[in-house]
């Protein structure tokens, strides 16, 4: 932590200060809601796992949490007993469809939506002794720019933006980049953009993201920030049966042009953290 | 109670009906038909009404010519009343918890910046003891008017009980927040109270403040506490000084969405028929890529 992110009062920093970026820790956010963050997150999960990574994804969008859903997992155990000292926190790390793991928040968490010392303290205490087990974490965060999200993205080395070419989440992926670099001071952030209707509109979008960034973002001299463009996952009709069905992409139809855009991604992404 | 206001309501119907008729009998303007002497807002107190719905009420009015005007003056004040704090003449508590709820409706919407300010008078205890509680009000007083003073006429400044004030700005970008905080404490920091004949006395505030969370919405109770916590901040850190929320630099200006679908313009994306087939946008967007 370089010195001018620290707080004269201790107690008194903003949240989103990144407390300790952990090595390997990919959050995985979005300014809109809706954007596919949370189906992003599972399919890259399973590619990254069958290329051979141990994966843990966790269900860090405390309020409104849907993973669960996705995956269509309903354990007994969540992050919510192991909060509330129910249980240990190995009994809540389950084994997700896609051969990867996962830790889900579990319906009480709202109650934790509140970014409190304690929710902080928990949460950090959580990560530490997960992190040294896995090759990747991902942390599937919430919409917004809320204390939670952006304490979420804090604890991440990594953070990949999805945004859909619509230009509602095209303002809102902006405004959260906008966020990441005045608070966290970050130089690097990665962008996916899902559904996309043709090859190369995701890459136009990013490159047009970092030209309005280069122009009205104020970054500290000699450290530009840099949207590094992961790739387009095209909208495919796939992509709504599989979540129709619960399924992941990556099992049901993994030749189908948006699965194969996931892999690739999951390949960048592994490439830039794990480089051989 | 309810009886009185039904009451109230019949009886204003009835005068309006009349006042009405006199003002287009006489169209001079309302003012003469109202003398400003009738009601006087300062001094009217609820006491005033009850007086009014009495049984004795018929006798209590004014003759039948003026009564209308008065009683819709009555009225009127007692609207007033209800949205101001008869000390100061600022808003109360309540009218300002209303217009803080509505400011968040519109940040949460729109993105724009709004900044709540919570300011308490150090020392005001003190002054109390020394000169005695009319001293007091005539602080409280000076206070609310260099308050009032120091915002433009959107901002709402509440007296929040006691010697605490409090304010919203809407549309209140992060660099101009410490601004005005400053502007404020200086103004007070400046003043002479006269608080009787031959006594002067200067008092300074302690201000925190803090943001409406842009684009979420917040809950009034969570956003007063934030600016809560840096008025506590000023206070510890010495009094008569500013401590605002760190801001969330996240406001997107119109010259940044403009910029940001300045490629819709380029016209190959497939995407724009999906958005927009509109013309004006592209114009829109158009224009904006030539000023670059």
């Amino acid at each position: 932590m370089s010195d001018e992110l620290k707080s004269p009062q201790p107690g008194t920093e903003p949240p989103s200060v990144p407390l300790m970026p952990l090595g390997k820790v990919v959050a995985v956010t979005s300014g809109k809601g809706g954007v596919g963050k949370t189906f992003f997150s599972a399919n890259m999960a399973a590619s990254l796992a069958k290329r051979g990574l141990r994966v843990l994804v966790l269900d860090a969008d405390l309020g409104l949490a849907n993973l669960d859903v996705v995956l269509n997992l309903y354990p007994k155990i969540t992050l919510h007993d192991v909060f509330t000292g129910k249980a240990k926190l190995e009994e809540a790390v389950i084994k997700a469809p896609g051969g990867f793991s996962v830790l889900l928040a579990g319906s009480g968490m709202v109650e934790y939506s509140r970014l409190t010392p304690e929710v902080r303290g928990d949460f950090l205490h959580i990560m530490n002794s997960l992190v040294p087990h896995y090759d990747i974490v991902i942390l599937d965060t919430g919409a917004g720019i809320s204390d939670v999200v952006l304490f979420s993205v804090s604890l991440a080395s990594e953070v990949i933006v999805v945004a859909t070419p619509e230009p509602t989440s095209l303002t809102d992926a902006y405004a959260t980049i906008k966020v990441l670099v005045n608070q966290q001071k970050r130089q690097n952030v990665r962008m996916v953009i899902n559904q996309t209707a043709r090859l190369g509109d995701g890459r136009a979008i990013t490159m047009q993201l970092q030209q309005v960034l280069d122009r009205f973002v104020v970054s500290e001299p000699g450290k530009p920030v840099r949207l590094i463009h992961m790739g387009d996952i095209p909208a495919d009709p796939s992509v709504r049966q599989a979540i129709m069905r619960r399924q992941l992409l990556m099992q049901s139809m993994p030749g189908c042009p948006a699965a194969m855009a996931v892999t690739q991604v999951a390949i960048k992404l592994q490439e830039a953290l794990l480089p051989r | 109670m309810q009886k009185h206001w039904n009451a109230l309501r019949a009886y204003r119907h009835g005068f309006l009906l009349d006042f009405r008729r006199t003002q287009s009998q006489a169209t001079s303007n309302v003012a003469a038909t109202t003398p400003a002497s009738l009601v006087e807002l300062q001094q009217l107190r609820l006491d005033d009404a009850r007086a009014l719905l009495g049984p004795e009420m018929v006798e209590a009015l004014p003759p039948r010519e003026q009564s209308a005007a008065y009683l819709q003056g009555v009225i009127d004040g007692l609207c007033e009343l209800s949205l101001k704090d008869p000390l100061t003449g600022l808003s109360n508590r309540r009218h300002f918890r209303n217009v803080m709820e509505r400011t968040i409706d519109i940040v949460a919407r729109s993105g724009d910046p709004a900044l709540l300010l919570m300011l308490d008078v150090d020392h005001f205890k003190n002054v109390n003891d020394t000169y005695g509680h009319h001293a007091g009000d005539l602080v409280l007083q000076a206070v609310g008017r260099t308050l009032s003073k120091c915002v433009r006429p959107m901002d709402t400044v509440a007296r929040y009980g006691g010697e605490e004030f409090a304010a919203i700005l809407p549309n209140c970008h992060s660099h101009y927040g410490e601004t005005v905080a400053e502007r404020i404490r200086q103004a007070i920091e400046k003043l002479t109270i006269q608080i009787a004949p031959g006594i002067q006395i200067g008092i300074t505030i302690s201000i925190g403040g803090a943001y409406a969370p842009e684009w979420v919405r917040s809950t009034t109770a969570l956003w007063t506490e934030r600016a809560d916590t840096q008025l506590y901040n000023s206070k510890t850190g010495g009094r008569n000084r500013v401590s605002l929320d760190q801001p969330q630099e996240i406001y997107v200006s119109a010259e940044e969405k403009n910029m940001l679908f300045g490629h819709l313009a380029l016209g190959d994306p497939a995407w724009i028929e999906s958005v927009s087939g509109d013309t004006p946008t592209s114009n829109a967007n158009g224009s904006a890529q030539r000023v670059n």
